[in-house]
């Protein structure tokens, strides 16, 4: 038993022991404690196993500075991978196991593999494995790498929170100098918001253990935290800036305790102030990866945080100034601790799983425990995230954050001000200078850096077993730039994303290199600074909240019908009616439609405004079609093009008056059409005498479509004639049901005479139930929009992105008259005439018949051709059906030549086999359009 | 998440935005003849300034264009002026 | 046994001469590639990559590895499919493992709808000469069983496009692999040498200024993906390129859970496992033209939820480091190969999000475009002279899926 449990001091609650277990043994722990403090409380030294060698680990570091202790936990029903012990507050009932260990992490089986390192040095995988395959080799590897065993139940209830903020001061960091800025700038009237990563506030004043302005640590603490809270300001621990963004926005992860998932915070900070602290950086020295090595800071958090003597006997190796106090403090709880002066030469850690002692310089010291320190390294990854620049000081041996930048600042030991009185000087200077901090010199290094060709094997990335010799490989090898250092080792590239090895690392190629440690450089710092749970990011970013349905006025009454609903261009709509398997619903609902008439929900529809002196050139402009002769009362077909000249949509244009049109666009492409027109808009002309409104979600629609639609249209009670030759096809009416405004468009989407009727919205349900009353004595009612499918194609009407795709143009579709006539500039003009669009061999819309017995064919088959032996695609069937009206199967396509080739026989191809089909017009009913004009 | 003044509502979340291209993109008279080099450079070609940039940006949810003048590299916003002249 | 210490150099550090047959500006895989296949298979050695930082530092070190060949188009098929067999011999011929693991990947589909374009694509690919199948959902579910199959999914799982011989490799390895194998043959690889301007002698380039000085070739070649505006700028002209962050995310390293690659369009995200374990994944474009190689919240909000959606179970798991790269973004989202319209100066440029698995291919072809002066019949249709012509090659409007 070397580490223990001391009598009193912490902030743990002796009053309440916590069991859990590890590796399959029981132990317990108390509130307060993390499952590493509780481990080294129990005296548990191998908390874990390295990922590439599988040596033995205990922990380093105290808090996110640990990259050995990794565990899974299983708490209750819920398990949870790649947890670091040092962070993770212990819950009563807790289950944890090392990762990357089995059985234990104190006896793996595969501990062997340290025995064959000379060969599994850096880079060794892009030697080797190249023969016969990597493919024989990269299943064996892919299992033995990896960190922790993913459950594969989700966790109930695990869902993030997300909320926005914003502050005049955010201060990273509640330690002496992060509440000593929060409360001088609370009280000067900011609203600041303090975070800190711990449960408690006060940094580092825990392990350091001495009073601060004359009081003890606790008490201090409160006294600032009362103030900052009288004065307004606001407090969050366990908190953790996790990144900062652009426009100085800060990624704050709010921890809700073990398996819940944490709260995510976007706080938009006007200045952040970065009170971070530093780090203990390890000594890179002979076996210094053996358990029962750790930082002197570690050692001294665990005391004065958890009340744990981390060992009897210590030896406490170090490089500066702030040893002596750890000694004392050690001392004090009852350790025998011998000061080594890490700079008086090579330094062996001896003894196997347990340490023996330390050799320094070559004299031996025996002991159970090595505390190292190898300087402190201000934490500046925030700083990076925002931009800001590092600067190299020789004197403290350390990055610390360079120039001024607009709206952060970085006070105390994560500034370089290790003193204390120094650092709450710079912390109370915040608020009146913006931060010009006081140098002090109380701190002092003798910096020692790794030196190659040293003996024993001298550990750089613990977790990623890269030692000096893989760095000094890298080096032979010409990987000298730290980015290619940190690649091909993989240095720095663990969970702690180099918290404890990136100086390390960087420092030994600078000497090996000859080179000064600025002119060699980091690599850079990547959010997020402590790794988080994928579901802090998602919160309410899922299912239907994630990607929203458009939803009818009338879902609930389709739903009542008997509708199978389904998505249908972003909207919610009925697929088809009724009980009936879903291809009986829809046949029957075509030959219902075709014999007497169908109804159905088309509010979808685009009803997008455009009003003013100068509409009528702006649509005329907007659209292919010429549009400036249309006249009042009546309806054009339109195609809209891209300026590269694609067709984007089809719509309806009606025109209201002089100066008013309504155009019914897609309704899958109403907020791209509307955002079209408000663009061109906006460009040149003068908005002032031209107005886009989109009132698509003012208006319902339902459509009457068939032979009887006529009949059942007049029993709406409204003051209309709908004979044909007073209300014809291509026309429409206003007019007045249940005394509002209503207006009745004669459009078809079938090739049957329909009459599209638009209320206000809350007319709806009475115009449905109106016309299905109406219908059902006729033999008509709903249909749904797979029916409506059937029904356009018959009558080869397109669906623009159905049955064109990115390259069709307008002359594509058998509309070629404006480009070749239109006077008047339109969007996509130019672009008709570029060598693309007048090739021969454009792809051309067409039908495609096939026997009545054969089955349709199937949509996303190719037409195809042989052309020099090889099989080459000529088109496409974009639609295809069985038709119920027409008794046979039908197809629309996109066919290289296709006007020409009517009558042809073609081969459709689809996955591996072919048919024959013949090229036909793409109209299968009613080409004369009688039934259209009835 | 960027903050972009809008000149109309001020500063909002960059999801509110849509770009929608560079300052200075005059769409050639196509009732005159345009050769297919001008119709490229106004279709395609880019200035994709590093740095300083001038661009045209919709606020979405108020439908404005306007220019906004950015730092590419730094992501500071340097100028927002709305499109729409004063009205006379 | 020696352990590893017998490797040498894997590049030698050479220092600038006055003047090579062939300039390559970029150093990151395509042009590393580019050298070595100018050596290879064309004898031109004297030849220098000039790189402003480290090599394989710009994309190809910061993509997310899927190579693949799912293409609709011949020519865009053509392209990734000569990429995608020279990656499958790539670690022989360079006697360096780059790790290609063709552990194929599908592209989802959510829907009846979908399910018809992706047998729209399937077929284009099989026409095309690339192994493709049309995947049920039961195909889907034995492939990755981590995904979410529920039907009350919002996106649920109907099937997918499957390429078997697509998969993922090292990224860092091939620019490695490849510039060792240049430097073998006598390539000159220039770290840390940022080209200034580039010298025109009527109207001719024929050398660039770098901070090392200046030096001069009979023919330059720029594979800058991200910046190639920048280097159009100082060369006088300008491309149609817009330059965007894209961000790319991995997980702490899991035991195996995911064996192949998935994209799901409708969620907006792809992911893989890599070998060492973590989970690789990515998704759209940030929504702001950008040089800064950083990414924002929304585009990380909807990624990371989108792969949260895509297999619910990993919504635990905790995100180790995300990062972007800039890429360049052409109208129809293929790449530029060809003449840059100065005599002497060549583009291999505007990769948009997939340069990564065109390395060999882009490299191959580059090579041939400045080795002969003209095109390699399959980098033809890539020119420039595309955007004049309209002859786009739009991958993206073909089947609606982003490329």
């Amino acid at each position: 038993m070397t580490g223990s449990r001391i009598d009193s001091g912490g902030l743990i609650d002796r009053a309440k022991p916590l069991g859990f277990s590890f590796d399959g043994r029981a132990y317990s722990g108390y509130s307060g404690d993390t499952l590493a403090s509780a481990l080294l409380a129990n005296g548990v030294r191998v908390m874990g196993r390295s990922f590439k060698y599988h040596r033995p680990r205990g922990v380093w570091g105290a808090w996110f500075d640990d990259p050995n202790a990794i565990f899974g936990i299983r708490l209750a029903d819920d398990e949870f991978p790649n947890c670091p012990a040092t962070t993770t507050q212990l819950v009563d009932g807790m289950q944890a196991r090392a990762v990357n260990a089995w059985p234990s992490a104190k006896f793996d089986i595969k501990a062997g593999l340290d025995l064959f390192h000379r060969w599994l040095g850096a880079g060794f995988y892009y030697k080797t494995f190249m023969w016969p395959g990597w493919g024989l080799f990269e299943p064996a590897i892919r299992r033995m790498a990896g960190l922790g065993h993913l459950d594969l139940n989700t966790v109930a209830g695990y869902v993030s929170d997300q909320l926005h903020d914003s502050c005049d001061f955010l201060v990273i960091g509640g330690g002496a100098a992060g509440l000593t800025a929060a409360r001088a700038m609370a009280e000067a009237g900011q609203d600041i918001v303090l975070i800190d990563d711990h449960p408690e506030l006060g940094g580092g004043l825990y392990r350091r253990g001495l009073a601060i302005e004359g009081e003890t640590p606790q008490v201090w603490i409160a006294s600032q935290h009362k103030a900052i809270r009288q004065a307004g300001g606001r407090i969050m621990t366990s908190t953790t800036g996790f990144g900062i963004f652009d426009h100085n926005l800060v990624g704050l992860a709010e921890d809700r305790g073990f398996s819940r998932a944490p709260r995510l915070h976007r706080m938009r900070a006007s200045r952040i102030v970065m009170a971070t602290g530093a780090l203990d950086r390890p000594i890179t020295f002979a076996n210094n990866d053996r358990p029962g090595i750790m930082s002197v800071e570690a050692a001294t958090e665990y005391l004065g945080r958890y009340g744990v003597l981390v060992g009897r006997h210590i030896a406490l190796v170090s490089n500066n100034s702030f040893a002596g106090q750890a000694a004392a403090q050690l001392r004090a709880a009852g350790a025998e601790v011998t000061g080594c002066d890490a700079t008086q030469g090579p330094i062996r850690a001896l003894g196997g799983k347990h340490l023996s002692g330390v050799e320094v310089g070559g004299k031996r010291y025996g002991c159970d425990t090595i505390l190292a320190s190898g300087g402190l390294t201000p934490i500046v990854h925030l700083w990076r995230h925002a931009g800001g620049k590092l600067n190299w000081r020789d004197d403290l041996a350390a990055f610390v954050p360079g120039n001024p930048m607009e709206g952060m600042i970085a006070i105390g030991a994560a500034n370089g001000t290790f003193d204390m009185d120094e650092a709450l000087a710079e912390a109370r200077s915040v608020v009146k200078s913006g931060g010009a901090s006081v140098r002090g010199d109380h701190y002092s290094i003798t910096p020692i850096w790794p030196k190659p060709g040293a003996k024993g094997r001298q550990w750089i990335d613990f977790q990623h077993d890269v030692t000096l010799k893989d760095v000094e490989q890298a080096a032979r090898e010409n990987f000298v730039s730290v980015e290619h250092l940190k690649r091909y080792t993989t240095l720095g590239m663990a969970s702690d994303q180099g918290k404890t090895s990136n100086m390390a690392g960087l420092v030994a190629m600078a000497s090996i290199q000859g080179k000064s440690i600025p002119e060699t450089g980091t690599t850079t710092f990547r959010p997020p600074f402590v790794p988080v749970p994928l579901e802090l990011y998602r919160g309410q970013n899922r299912g239907h909240t994630r990607n929203p349905l458009k939803r009818l006025p009338l879902e609930a009454v389709h739903r009542a019908a008997g509708a199978a609903m389904g998505e249908y261009g972003g909207w919610l709509r009925p697929g088809w009616y009724g009980e009936k398997s879903a291809e009986d619903a829809i046949r029957a609902e075509c030959a219902m439609a075709r014999k007497a008439a169908g109804i159905f929900d088309s509010s979808p529809l685009g009803k997008i405004e455009v009003m003013g002196p100068d509409a009528e050139a702006f649509v005329n402009f907007i659209y292919y079609n010429t549009i400036r002769t249309l006249k009042p009362g009546a309806i054009r077909y339109g195609f809209m093009l891209t300026e590269r000249g694609i067709v984007y949509d089809d719509g309806v244009i009606s025109r209201l008056g002089p100066q008013r049109f309504v155009i019914s666009c897609s309704s899958s492409h109403v907020d791209g059409v509307n955002a079209n027109l408000e663009a061109w808009r906006q460009d040149g002309n003068d908005p002032d005498r031209l107005f886009v409104h989109d009132t698509t979600a003012n208006w319902a629609t339902v459509t009457v479509t068939g032979p009887k639609a006529r009949e059942i249209v007049a029993e709406l009670g409204t003051d209309l004639d709908f004979s044909p030759d007073n209300f014809p096809h291509m026309t429409f009416r206003e007019t007045v049901f249940l005394g509002a405004p209503a207006r009745i468009a004669r459009v078809s989407f079938t090739g049957d005479a329909s009459y599209e009727i638009s209320v206000p919205v809350a007319s709806v349900e009475t115009l449905w139930k109106t016309l299905i009353a109406a219908g059902g004595s006729l033999g008509a009612g709903p249909v749904g929009l797979e029916a409506l499918s059937v029904l356009r194609a018959e009558k080869g009407y397109l669906i623009i992105g159905k049955d064109t795709d990115g390259e069709t143009m307008p002359h594509d579709l058998g509309f070629g008259i404006p480009r070749l006539k239109k006077q008047a500039e339109y969007v996509g003009d130019r672009s008709l005439y570029s060598e693309v669009a007048q090739l021969e061999t454009r792809r051309q819309f067409v039908g495609l018949a096939v026997p009545e017995r054969a089955g349709p064919l199937p949509t996303g088959a190719h037409l195809v051709d042989t052309r020099d032996g090889r099989t080459v695609s000529i088109g496409i069937v974009t639609s295809s059906y069985d038709s119920p009206c027409l008794g046979k199967p039908i197809a629309l396509a996109l066919m290289e030549c296709g006007q020409e080739r009517m009558g042809e026989q073609v081969t459709v191809l689809h996955l591996g086999e072919t048919r024959m089909a013949q090229v036909t017009s793409p109209c299968f009913l009613d080409p004369a359009g009688e039934r259209l004009n009835a | 998440m960027q903050l972009f003044p809008c000149p109309f509502c001020g500063l909002r979340d960059e999801r509110e935005f849509h770009f929608a291209g560079e300052v200075g993109k005059t769409r050639p008279k196509t009732s005159e003849p345009v050769s297919d080099a001008d119709w490229n450079t106004y279709l395609n070609t880019q200035r994709n300034e590093k740095g300083a940039a001038r661009e045209i940006w919709c606020h979405v949810t108020c439908q404005e264009y306007f220019v906004m003048e950015r730092d590419t590299v730094s992501m500071d916003v340097l100028e927002t002026v709305a499109l729409r002249k004063e009205p006379s | 046994m020696r352990g590893h210490s017998g490797w040498g150099k894997a590049w030698r550090t050479s220092a600038l001469k006055p003047t090579y047959d062939v300039i390559i500006i970029g150093g990151g895989g395509h042009g590393l590639a580019t050298a070595y296949y100018l050596a290879r298979n064309h004898g031109i050695n004297r030849v220098a990559i000039l790189e402003k930082g480290w090599l394989g530092g710009g994309n190809t070190g910061r993509n997310t590895t899927a190579i693949r060949s799912n293409y609709y188009y011949p020519e865009s098929a053509a392209l990734y499919d000569l990429s995608l067999r020279l990656y499958e011999n790539l670690s022989k011929e360079l006697n360096y493992n780059v790790m290609f693991s063709p552990r194929g990947m599908m592209v989802l589909a959510h829907s009846v709808a979908e399910m018809e374009i992706a047998a729209r694509t399937v077929n284009a690919m099989q026409i095309n000469g690339t192994d493709a199948e049309l995947f049920d959902a039961e195909d889907v579910r034995k492939r990755a069983p981590i995904l979410n199959f529920s039907r009350e999914a919002r996106f649920p799982i109907h099937g997918a496009i499957w390429q078997g011989r697509a998969g993922t490799g090292r990224h860092d390895a091939v620019a490695w692999g490849y510039a060792r194998a240049a430097d073998s043959l006598g390539v000159d690889i220039i770290q840390n040498c940022e080209v200034t301007d580039v010298i025109t002698e009527g109207g001719c380039a024929v050398g660039v200024n770098t901070n090392l000085g200046e030096v001069r070739a009979g023919r330059i070649g720029a594979a800058v993906a991200g910046h190639s505006s920048v280097l159009a700028g100082i060369a006088g002209f300008d491309l149609p390129i817009h330059s965007y962050a894209l961000q790319a995310f991995v997980s702490e390293p899991l035991k195996p859970v995911m064996d192949t690659v998935a994209f799901s369009p409708a969620y907006g995200t792809y992911f893989s496992q890599s070998d060492k374990g973590g989970l690789v994944f990515g998704g759209a474009l940030d929504r702001v033209p950008s040089y800064g190689q950083r990414g924002n919240m929304p585009v990380q909000e909807s990624v990371v939820s989108g792969l949260a959606e895509m297999a619910p179970v990993l919504a635990k798991v905790k995100l180790l480091r995300h990062w972007a790269g800039i890429v360049d973004v052409t109208p129809d989202s293929s790449p530029i190969i060809g003449p840059s319209g100065i005599d002497g100066l060549y583009l291999n440029c505007g990769w948009g999000t997939g340069g990564f698995k065109a390395i060999p291919a882009g490299g191959t072809l580059f090579a041939h475009l400045l080795a002969t002066g003209s095109h390699h019949e399959i980098s033809r249709p890539f020119d420039l002279d595309r955007f004049r012509s309209g002859r786009l090659i739009d991958e993206g409007a073909a089947s609606g899926i982003a490329h």
